[in-house]
């Protein structure tokens, strides 16, 4: 399954700025809180943390060496 | 969509003005809707019209000669874009860019000034909009220009790797910020200059270290 953003439900108020700015759908607003859709098409562009005011989203990064 | 009262009485710009001022001034808006990724505004064309985010979110950036992209800003609804030529009449000094379904306000300069005239007090917001917009460039320039912040990001990429003893802590960019005293965007740009560098591929949730020797000097240098 693909890794996908991470939600804080208590964190988020559901004021929906991250789902105007998702592009492939993988947000939606369930209850006035953020809920996450498994799609394989999110690029993780990042632009749904950067625009969420209170944290409730995040898209963690794994660093890792390359292997040869 | 009808321009609500209640809104505007939430845009700094027009904070403390009553509903009989905020409905002359409602006179003056017209509406415009933007698509995802659409320029509303090219750097270094004229400026006719300042914008107050009704939903969506807009991105204030700047481009290099080379391509590069530097976030100044992303502005939530409530909050204003291209102030600065509005009020000085000169170029659009950035671009902005519509990143989903964008509805704006607009009032183009002319109307700005007879609002500003009829209605002085809001000067008084203006200057705190600017002042505020000052700042937060004043803070972004020290990050760009004092800091070493390309060298301190690649630093925490070599210490949080994951290795053979198993998964590193996963990062934010906004963690990542936190850590090398920066803002979020300027982490960004550095995450994208050390993939030009070939030091780094950036794999959707992976950054992916390519070259570890190279991002060893980046370190070096930088501190």
């Amino acid at each position: 399954m693909a890794e996908m953003p991470v939600i804080d439900p208590q964190k988020c108020n559901g004021c929906g700025l991250c789902v105007s700015v998702c592009g492939c759908g993988a947000l939606v607003i369930v209850n006035n809180v953020i809920t996450i859709v498994t799609i394989v098409d999110c690029d993780w562009c990042t632009d749904c943390e950067a625009v969420c005011t209170t944290g409730a989203i995040s898209c963690p990064f794994e660093i890792v060496i390359q292997k040869p | 969509m009808a321009v609500q009262l209640e809104f505007l009485r939430s845009i700094l710009y027009f904070s403390g003005l009553g509903f009989a001022e905020l409905e002359s001034i409602k006179e003056f808006i017209f509406e415009k809707t933007v698509d995802r990724a659409e320029i509303v505004l090219p750097e270094g064309e004229s400026a006719e019209n300042l914008y107050f985010v009704a939903s969506g979110v807009v991105k204030v950036f700047k481009t290099s000669v080379e391509g590069k992209e530097q976030i100044l800003s992303i502005v939530r609804p409530g909050e204003s874009f291209n102030d600065v030529p509005i009020f000085d009449g000169g170029l659009n000094p950035v671009s902005a860019q519509a990143m989903g379904p964008v509805l704006l306000y607009g009032i183009k300069r002319n109307d700005m000034e007879t609002i500003v005239k009829d209605h002085p007090q809001i000067s008084l917001n203006i200057i705190k909009v600017l002042a505020s917009r000052v700042r937060h460039l004043v803070s972004l320039v020290a990050d760009l220009s004092f800091k070493h912040v390309i060298g301190r990001v690649a630093k925490i990429l070599v210490e949080h790797v994951g290795g053979e003893m198993g998964r590193g802590p996963r990062l934010t960019q906004q963690e990542m910020a936190a850590m090398a005293g920066t803002a979020r965007e300027v982490v960004g740009r550095s995450l994208k200059e050390l993939e030009d560098a070939g030091a780094i591929k950036l794999d959707r949730h992976r950054i992916v270290i390519t070259d570890k020797e190279t991002l060893q000097k980046i370190v070096e240098v930088s501190y």
